[in-house]
């Protein structure tokens, strides 16, 4: 399977550099409006039509392609850093520590987290710009998403605690947080990017989610969200079928995201 | 008699922490207590203190607040004016409804793809089911249930489809590992037919993990619960937290997040329970 992971790493590399690259490769910005040319289909100058509004939905691709590639690992970074802090000093420390910090980690891991996603989400104001809305949704993604990748990096950290060579250390006459920085921290890294790559198609599958319901970035900045919403107004006589497009391109990055994970798994075994 | 104990306990102790929590949320929550009447020009500093209730602490609120709950007062919702009681009550069969189809259809179909995998052998299959459900695993659930009403499916599906490809993974892995046990192979030997070897020998010592799973399906079932009805118009309990975040209407949508937290939780405890059950058993 090593060349479905290549293939699949090639496609994301492919699809990541395209969006970074949006303001060459995009024909207009994802904002500019073609007035005399609302739900235009695809043509040589539009590639994949414009939207109700006049927009390019070729470039409002490439834009919310790198809005949603580009802070859905900013959130999974936040999360395992989170992760990292809570799981691995309680893991570290272990006793009272630990018993409390999992029991607080279980229980947010039994609530339903987009219920609760989506209160935290209404207590913040709704009506905000476009960057103010991408910060709130992927900072509420991080902050909500660390429980996971906490009791993971904290089995691990209680097993690092537990072995010799950390008995070994502490022999030597190393202290707490000397230990914990070189001796522990390290051994965490795996266990951390493994969350790390976990917890990025999870926020954007969730952001899309979000951004159907009209709960996400707010317009005109495009994200999968947005570009997804799309296709609550498409109708057989007048919709096209490049409006499926984003869903595809969202099946296939998130696909491979799964597959590259598979493969790191199965490598693993 | 211990083990049931300690799950009512871990789940009253949730649920009196998950009511503070959420009491907080309301109580400090921007425009908690605001009202039209308070820019009425007529009134004085004192009595817009005493509309806004100022004076209640967290604690009073929180005492308050849970004084309600047990009256089965939930208080009132600001953007519908309505009790929030009636409304869950108006509201909750639809969900539990589609919860229950979805969740039914999920786990037949789940299992079923999972079981004919595991003992037909057949990479196709194995890999054809595989790819379906990888595909659908990619899809939010916000899409399929656009998907659907473009379709003109039947929406009560929905949720089948958002938690099939899950309980298909977990459920595969599972049986695979179940079947790899040497005592399969023993009744394998002794020719024993293919379903009596799936029946007895491969699901039965997989049943507390099934069990587990269907505990955590239950969750995510309420968790797709929210795009899936305000997407296709289903009058449930998801499209009303849907409208309360939209109308930043704070007591109601906090009071379903309890209520879901609490039927999520009664649910996986109850699965565990069970699964240990069985686990006791089979030991």
């Amino acid at each position: 399977m090593k060349w479905v992971r290549a293939a699949a790493i090639v496609f994301l590399l492919a699809i990541a550099g395209a969006s970074l690259l949006a303001n060459f490769v995009a024909p207009a910005s994802y904002a500019h409006q073609f007035r005399e040319e609302p739900d235009a289909a695809p043509s040589r100058r539009h590639l994949l039509g414009t939207d109700d509004l006049g927009r390019d939905r070729f470039s409002r691709l490439l834009y919310g392609t790198r809005v949603s590639l580009l802070l859905a690992p900013a959130a999974a970074f936040l999360a395992s850093l989170l992760g990292i802090l809570i799981g691995g000093l309680s893991g570290f420390f272990g006793g009272w520590l630990e018993r409390i910090v999992m029991s607080a980690t279980d229980l947010f891991l039994s609530l339903p987290w987009f219920f609760l996603l989506l209160t935290v989400r209404a207590i913040l104001p709704l009506n905000v710009s476009p960057i103010i809305s991408v910060t709130i949704t992927f900072a509420l993604l991080g902050c909500l998403g660390w429980a996971g990748a906490a009791r993971m990096i904290c089995a691990d950290a209680r097993s690092v605690r537990n072995s010799e060579f950390v008995l070994l250390a502490r022999a030597s006459g190393n202290s707490g947080l000397r230990l914990l920085w070189r001796h522990v921290v390290p051994n965490l890294r795996p266990i951390a990017i493994a969350q790390f790559w976990i917890a990025i198609p999870v926020f954007i599958i969730t952001e899309a989610n979000l951004g159907m319901l009209g709960l996400g970035i707010s317009e005109p900045l495009p994200s999968w969200g947005s570009l997804l919403g799309e296709l609550q107004s498409y109708t057989a006589l007048t919709g096209q079928r490049s409006q499926f497009i984003p869903l595809i391109l969202f099946v296939a990055v998130v696909g491979s995201f799964h597959l590259v994970l598979q493969s790191k798994e199965e490598l693993r075994v | 008699m211990h083990h049931i104990a300690k799950h009512v306990g871990k789940l009253l102790f949730t649920l009196v922490l998950g009511g503070f929590l959420a009491a907080t949320l309301v109580r400090f929550a921007p425009g908690f207590g605001t009202d039209e009447a308070q820019i009425d020009f007529r009134l004085n500093n004192q009595s817009i203190d005493a509309l806004r209730h100022t004076q209640e602490s967290l604690g009073g609120f929180y005492l308050h607040y849970c004084e309600r709950l047990l009256h089965g007062d939930f208080g009132m919702s600001r953007t519908l004016q309505r009790p929030v009681a009636e409304l869950i009550e108006e509201r909750m069969p639809e969900t539990l409804k589609s919860v229950g189809w979805g969740l039914l259809l999920a786990w037949l179909t789940g299992l079923s793809l999972a079981c004919i995998g595991v003992m037909s052998r057949s990479a196709l299959f194995d890999t054809a089911a595989g790819i379906v459900c990888g595909a659908l695993l990619c899809l939010p659930a916000a899409a399929v249930a656009v998907l659907f009403v473009l379709a003109r499916a039947p929406e009560r599906l929905v949720l089948g489809i958002v938690v099939l490809p899950q309980i298909y993974r977990y459920a595969r892995n599972l049986l695979v590992r179940s079947l790899n046990q040497p005592h399969v192979l023993t009744a394998r030997a002794k020719g024993l037919g293919t379903l009596r070897v799936l029946l007895w020998h491969v699901i039965t010592p997989a049943a507390p993990q099934l069990l587990a799973v269907a505990g955590v399906s239950a969750s995510l079932a309420f968790t797709a619960a929210i795009p899936t009805e305000a997407l296709c118009d289903l009058p449930g309990i998801g499209q009303l937290a849907w409208k309360a975040a939209m109308g930043r209407d704070l007591y109601l949508l906090v009071t379903l997040t309890v209520l879901v937290t609490a039927v999520t939780l009664i649910a996986n405890s109850t699965c565990e329970l069970l699964g240990s059950i069985v686990g006791a058993r089979q030991a």
